[in-house]
């Protein structure tokens, strides 16, 4: 379990780190509330962008990208709307994008950034 | 033999009609022929009393009235002033060159008083259109004639007064007002506009509302829900359908409520349209003639279909649907409609007009309108998003929904989902409410791009435009589309979707002020398209 989610939170970091590359400005990390959590809210020029992580240790289970399923981004939606409220900010577009992450055995991270999935 | 001429009403489609009278010796009596239903019927009775009334000679012979052409249905008792100016111009008593020319309309009172009917609008222009220069209306009915350009509008308290005009008598002349009617002539905006509807219109609220913020219903007062708030001023500027779903009591009906108060007046064009409309269904307010607002139509979720799209017995009057044209539909509780009425909106949500068929004739009404729809997520109305504990079971839950589904839904481009909210979030929201005037403004300055960009077709707003069109003239810009192929070949989305949501994206560029739709455009339209729906 441990390796599990210390996995999943070095993922986030690489995908934190990959958006400011990016030129994306990062709001927010893990916000929570009783709905379930946001991993990365970040705004790139005025949309709202709502980001998802998924980070495997190899495809063995399918490509990361895959277990973004339509009701977690159903949800995500859902949450995207709570965290607006929650922090009072006005945003003219929203959108949600998945990054997916794969450790190879070398430790390094192979990336995948999805724009816009809904 | 004397000839006048009238307007028969099929929808809000006017017809010429000609009204000839003829007198015989013979026993003193009165044929009606030409197709008249029962409210003409009668009018032999009440075109006697008037004419007596009004200090006229009745014929004493045999009068025959024939209206033709005879094949056209013609019903109620507008007619009754062309009659009987008709049969007194026949009788000699009044000159048959001053009756050459002029269009009658107007019920009359057995005392002789004109009285007003409904649909003067659409039966005036159909005079200007059929080449008359004058017409002659009951008094009250004068402003709104005088909407239609390049007449005399002729108004009449009585008919004694109507033939005193046509005689040519000073002392009639004063109780007649004559009016050029045109650009400007007596159009005021109509800021009393509330209540009134009858008929298949009964079950049918309508309210107006006032472009001004002051007091009345406001987009500020939509606190907490700063994403509905946002879809609803892209539905007005783009003219898209909107969906809003939630648990009771967080603000789906002030919501759709406050539409109108973002949207922009009505240009003349649309606001003679819409004003013909509520002339043939009686809900015109007296004293404002043209009706500069859009409207706003709220129907009950008990009303039959002939409510909503129009139909009736007799006169053929609009449904609710068509008193929205131009304005804004509100389904509350949308699956609480009977499946009869939620079909039968698929038509003008298709092709922006009803067509009522009967038995020879067919009316039809344009019925181009914003769908709004509201829903709880269950029938008990807790649903899991309020936390409050659900008593639906998945199955009623399912099939509550998928009356909307299927053939409504998908119609629909922008599903917002409310969700309840606590103390805190209101009041952290209250700093980035908006007042109306203030969404107006962007609604406007976006309709306006559109407009432009729309100047070389049929089309004013982003909604309109066909599927073909957009792909053909409109396509967004490079690389914008590759959210939605992605959406496509995961199956959430099906090819109109795509069209809907290219339509959206179009708007939020309108809104952003952006030249063409990029990615980020695009992708928030996916997101308003998938809403609650996709999940």
């Amino acid at each position: 379990m441990n390796a599990k989610n210390n996995l999943g939170r070095r993922g986030e970091q690489v995908a934190v780190e990959y958006l400011e590359r990016a030129g994306l400005r990062i709001l927010d990390r893990n916000w929570r509330c009783t709905e379930g959590e946001i991993d990365i809210v970040a705004a790139e020029r005025q949309v709202l962008v709502i980001c998802e992580v998924k980070t495997r240790s190899s495809t063995q289970y399918g490509s990361p990208l895959e277990a973004i399923t339509r009701s977690k981004r159903a949800r995500l939606r859902r949450l995207a709307v709570r965290w607006l409220v929650a922090h009072g900010v006005l945003f003219d577009e929203m959108r949600i994008d998945v990054i997916g992450l794969v450790r190879d055995e070398s430790g390094h991270y192979q990336l995948e950034h999805v724009r816009g999935v809904g | 033999m004397a000839r006048t001429h009238s307007i028969a009403l099929v929808g809000v489609e006017g017809h010429p009609v000609e009204i000839e009278s003829d007198i015989e010796n013979g026993l003193p009596g009165l044929l009606l022929v030409g197709l008249p239903d029962t409210a003409l019927r009668e009018a032999r009775d009440r075109i006697r009393a008037a004419i007596i009334n009004s200090g006229e000679q009745w014929p004493q012979r045999r009068i025959t009235v024939g209206l033709s052409p005879a094949s056209l249905p013609k019903r109620g008792s507008g007619f009754d002033a062309g009659i009987a100016v008709s049969i007194l111009a026949a009788a000699g008593t009044v000159p048959v060159a001053a009756v050459e020319g002029v269009t009658f309309l107007g019920e009359l009172g057995l005392d002789g008083r004109l009285r007003p009917v409904r649909g003067v609008l659409p039966a005036v222009a159909a005079a200007a259109a059929a080449g008359f220069r004058k017409v002659a209306v009951p008094e009250p009915s004068a402003p709104e004639a005088a909407l239609v350009p390049g007449l005399a509008v002729v108004g009449a308290p009585t008919l004694g007064a109507l033939l005193g005009w046509l005689r040519g008598e000073r002392e009639a002349g004063q109780e007649v007002t004559v009016r050029m009617s045109g650009e400007g002539a007596d159009v005021r905006p109509n800021q009393t506009y509330r209540q009134g509807a009858a008929g298949p219109g009964a079950a049918v609220g309508l309210s107006g509302s006032s472009g001004e913020t002051g007091g009345g219903p406001d987009l500020a007062d939509i606190l907490g829900q700063p994403a509905a708030r946002r879809a609803a001023e892209i539905c007005a500027a783009g003219g898209h359908h909107l969906s809003l779903m939630g648990p009771p009591g967080t603000g789906k009906t002030m919501l759709a409520e406050r539409i109108p108060t973002i949207l922009p007046v009505l240009d003349r064009l649309a606001a003679l349209e819409v004003t013909a409309i509520h002339s043939v269904a009686g809900t015109l307010p007296a004293g404002s003639p043209l009706m500069t607002e859009p409207p706003f139509c709220a129907p009950h979720h008990t009303a039959t279909k002939a409510a909503i799209v129009g139909g009736g017995t007799g006169i053929i009057r609009p449904g609710a649907a068509s008193l929205a044209h131009r304005g804004c539909l509100f389904l509350d509780e949308a699956p609480e409609f009977s499946r009869d009425v939620l079909d039968a909106l698929r038509q003008p949500l298709e092709s922006g007009e009803v067509v009522v068929a009967r038995l020879g004739l067919t009316a039809r009404f344009q019925a181009r309108f914003t769908l709004v729809l509201a829903a709880n997520p269950c029938p008990c109305a807790k649903g899991p998003a309020s936390g409050a504990h659900c008593t639906c079971t998945p199955t009623e839950r399912r099939r509550y929904l998928a009356r909307l589904s299927g053939p409504l839904l998908d119609r629909v481009d922008v599903k917002v989902e409310f969700l309840p909210v606590s103390r805190a979030e209101l009041l952290s929201d209250r700093g980035f409410t908006e007042p109306s005037s203030v969404v107006a403004k962007r609604v406007e300055a976006a309709r306006d791009r559109a407009a432009t960009r729309l100047r070389h077709s049929p089309w004013r707003l982003n909604a309109e435009i066909p599927g073909r069109d957009l792909r053909r003239s409109f396509a967004p810009g490079p690389g914008a589309l590759a959210p939605l192929e992605r959406a496509m070949d995961l199956g959430e989305i099906s090819a109109r979707g795509v069209d809907r949501v290219i339509r959206v994206s179009w708007t939020l560029a309108d809104l952003a002020g952006v030249a063409r739709p990029t990615v980020d455009q695009t992708s928030y339209a996916l997101w308003l398209w998938l809403g609650v729906g996709g999940g």
